[in-house]
């Protein structure tokens, strides 16, 4: 059980939640991930930790309501409400090195997962570049955090109403094309976004780690339902990742299984596999 | 003239592949007491040296046909945890059963089924309850169990019954292990599972559930942190292995293990009034025959696949499956495309799986198990329709205990090193299970379980008599 401390609304649909997980908090490490599961009818949800507060014996999970499930949990979860399951800290920890100069680039809810992430590159004595973006001015998240983490932080918006117009890959050709050369760029959101960026790096020959996120069931090994094709090999993203060489991974193939259930979640609405009205 | 043994009552083949309730129904009273009174009470009991958990089978048999239940259940509590399980499960023709006597010219005596109708009349009449533990009973040490399988609980009873602290440390959020996720619910009801593990916990077992070890703790954490004399790891065989083959990550292509897990642990057939959901498509084929391969074929079945086939590169005689099971998923409409391989998955342009491309084999010369290897005649391929392809062609060992746990050893396939009684490398270290020797039963997990239970308390008992060593 996990008792929700907080919970605040960034946008519809886009919510904040910290958790009371002592162990999970005392052991986490920036790029690993959790598994909930809110009630005994629910299913097991994987989310990248947000933030930890090892003293406070908190974390911290942004959710997008993309699907039943976390609909659910949007709806029917408040402060003071206990997360019937709550497990982890899952996947590999993020690679932190000094690399000298990182850019660390988020699209949508993907910022909040690298954030902790980029806190660790700085802390290992790295330059950070950041790029945030989202739709618009509503959906852009963490972006004062982001800033107090980053040397440089570029905005993007697909309308324009913050920042630049545009995509976050138009400030990070420019950058590389000016001839900065990062020793590691990071990517986290939709995989629409991490595909472009690896096209774009890939060019100049860029180091890229792209954070994935796929159906699971367990995360922890067992059921590979988060196989990946990763250059010649098949991988678990729950414990081989989740981050990878965004060069060698196959998007298209995640894009295809990240819609193997659509038709289901179709079917339900905000009962989260609740619904008793079929 | 022997009598033949009594058959099990099961469900009609075609009502029971529409639903997921138990297939076979269990013995009356009746029946019970018959089956008994053809048990020969052997003066040397065979049946019972084939028994890895050493159960004393004439006298839980003997306590039956005098009605005398609570005794029964009594016997066959004292060396088992979950008879209840064991009975419905284990392989019995291979092991006690194998050895009885009566077989040699008729039909073995029914030991499996007696033994589920014992456990199951003690459940229902509440006999040989386990007594209420007080915590300042079990002071003579505390252990950590890694894994709440069949292995884990067994070692649980063992050393809570002899006065052990004993915690539990399970990844997923129910405990059971296999029993919960693996085994289909028309086979092992789950409740069954939760009531066998609700008994230990009542003789002070204490489960910890969303605990995954490696990461929330590590064995050394667990031993210099935390407190434990020792640990045991019985995280089975929960790697599944896939084919390697082309067009094994289209949709609709599943480990037997996320489709069982689905099914079973997340009950996904009650889809949507639970949230996780399954995708089983008209044409299932399954690659592989042991009893994983035949549970995931007969659940697909259930879940509204119109043609279900397992696709097995040897012939009949090879399957590792029970033979029962065989004989069920056969009745239940199950198609065996047997000395068959398949070589590609093959999909539509939205990444859905549409067929596999298989070839036909032979049998050559046995190799080094034994059994014929299969050869691919030339020239032969041919496709098979299927929407829904399961891969069930076994599992290895999570990695993640192994490569977290220093000066404790795994072979090349990353299977724990651990002797007969459990130890491994590292001291105070004990392992038993799939993760020791690789997929088996749940049975042979028990009795690694078992030694392994003994091992800990010799191990502390001598470290408790020579502290410095």
């Amino acid at each position: 059980m996990a008792k929700i401390l907080s919970k605040r609304e960034f946008s519809p649909g886009v919510k904040e939640y910290t958790l009371d997980a002592p162990l999970i908090a005392k052991k986490c490490q920036a790029g690993q991930f959790v598994i909930i599961r809110t009630d005994t009818h629910g299913e097991r949800i994987p989310l990248t930790i947000a933030d930890f507060d090892r003293d406070g014996g908190t974390i911290t999970i942004v959710v997008q309501e993309v699907g039943n499930s976390t609909k659910h949990l949007g709806e029917s979860f408040g402060v003071g409400d206990e997360i019937l399951d709550l497990l982890g800290p899952l996947g590999r920890p993020s690679h932190i090195e000094n690399f000298r100069t990182a850019i660390c680039i988020g699209g949508g809810i993907g910022v909040a997962p690298v954030y902790p992430i980029a806190r660790e590159l700085k802390k290992a004595g790295n330059k950070i570049i950041s790029i945030i973006g989202a739709r618009n001015k509503d959906l852009i998240i963490f972006e004062e955090k982001m800033r107090a983490t980053s040397d440089e932080l570029f905005i993007t918006t697909d309308d324009g109403s913050i920042g630049r117009k545009g995509f976050v890959t138009d400030p990070l050709r420019e950058i590389l094309r000016a001839g900065g050369k990062p020793g590691l760029v990071l990517a986290i959101g939709p995989v629409v976004m991490m595909r472009n960026v690896a096209a774009v790096t890939k060019e100049y020959g860029v180091y890229t780690v792209a954070s994935l996120n796929s159906i699971m069931v367990d995360g922890t090994g067992m059921c590979g339902g988060c196989r990946v094709a990763v250059g010649d090999e098949t991988k678990f993203v729950c414990v081989d990742g989740p981050e990878f060489d965004a060069h060698l991974v196959d998007f298209t193939n995640l894009m295809q299984r990240q819609q193997m259930y659509k038709e289901q979640e179709a079917l339900e609405y905000s009962c989260g596999g609740h619904c008793q009205c079929l | 003239m022997p009598v033949d043994r009594h058959p099990m009552p099961e469900q009609p083949a075609g009502v029971r592949n529409k639903n997921f309730d138990e297939v076979a129904l269990g013995y009356d009273l009746e029946t019970a007491f018959a089956e008994a009174g053809r048990c020969l009470q052997c003066q040397n009991a065979l049946c019972q040296t084939g028994c890895p958990v050493n159960i004393d089978i004439p006298r839980f048999i003997k306590n039956l046909r005098e009605k005398d239940m609570a005794s029964s259940i009594a016997v066959l509590k004292s060396k088992n945890s979950l008879p209840a399980v064991c009975g419905r499960v284990c392989p019995q023709e291979s092991q006690c059963e194998e050895k009885c006597v009566l077989g040699r010219r008729g039909q073995p005596i029914a030991i499996g089924r007696l033994e589920r109708f014992v456990a199951d009349y003690a459940r229902e009449q509440q006999l040989g309850l386990a007594p209420a533990a007080a915590a300042e009973e079990k002071n003579r040490g505390k252990v950590a169990i890694v894994g709440s399988g069949p292995a884990g609980l067994t070692v649980a009873g063992d050393l809570s019954r002899m006065g052990y602290g004993v915690t539990i440390f399970e990844a997923l959020h129910e405990p059971g292990g296999v029993l919960m996720y693996g085994i289909p619910q028309f086979r092992l009801p789950k409740e069954i599972v939760q009531y066998e593990i609700s008994q230990l916990k009542l003789l002070g077992v204490k489960i910890e559930v969303n605990m995954v070890i490696g990461r929330s703790y590590t064995i050394g954490e667990l031993l210099e942190e935390e407190g434990f004399d020792a640990v045991f790891i019985g995280t089975g065989a929960g790697l599944p292995h896939f084919m390697n083959i082309p067009g094994e990550n289209l949709n609709g292509v599943y480990s037997a293990n996320e489709f069982l897990t689905r099914a079973n642990l997340m009950r996904s057939y009650k889809f949507p009034f639970v949230a996780t959901p399954l995708v089983v498509g008209k044409k299932a084929a399954v690659i592989g025959a042991g009893n994983v391969a035949v549970d995931a074929a007969r659940t697909a079945k259930r879940l509204g696949a119109d043609a279900v086939s397992i696709v097995y590169r040897r012939s009949e005689k090879e399957m590792p499956a029970r033979n029962e099971e065989i004989e069920h998923a056969k009745e239940e409409g199950i198609v065996f495309h047997l000395l068959t391989y398949p070589v590609k998955i093959i999909g539509n342009d939205k990444g859905w799986a549409t067929a596999m491309e298989c070839v036909r084999m032979e049998l050559g010369e046995p190799d080094a198990s034994g059994r014929r290897s299969p050869k691919e005649i030339k020239n032969s391929n041919f496709l098979l329709d299927a929407d829904t392809v399961i891969v069930a062609i076994g599992q290895g060992p999570n990695p993640l205990i192994p490569t977290t746990t220093k000066g404790m050893d795994a072979n090349k396939r990353g299977n724990i090193i651990a002797d007969e009684n459990g130890r491994t490398t590292r001291d105070g270290v004990f392992a038993g299970g799939d993760i020791v020797t690789g997929a088996a039963t749940v049975i042979s997990a028990m009795g690694a379980g078992k030694a392994a239970a003994k091992s800990i308390h010799e191990y502390i008992m001598s470290k408790r008599a020579n502290p410095d060593k």
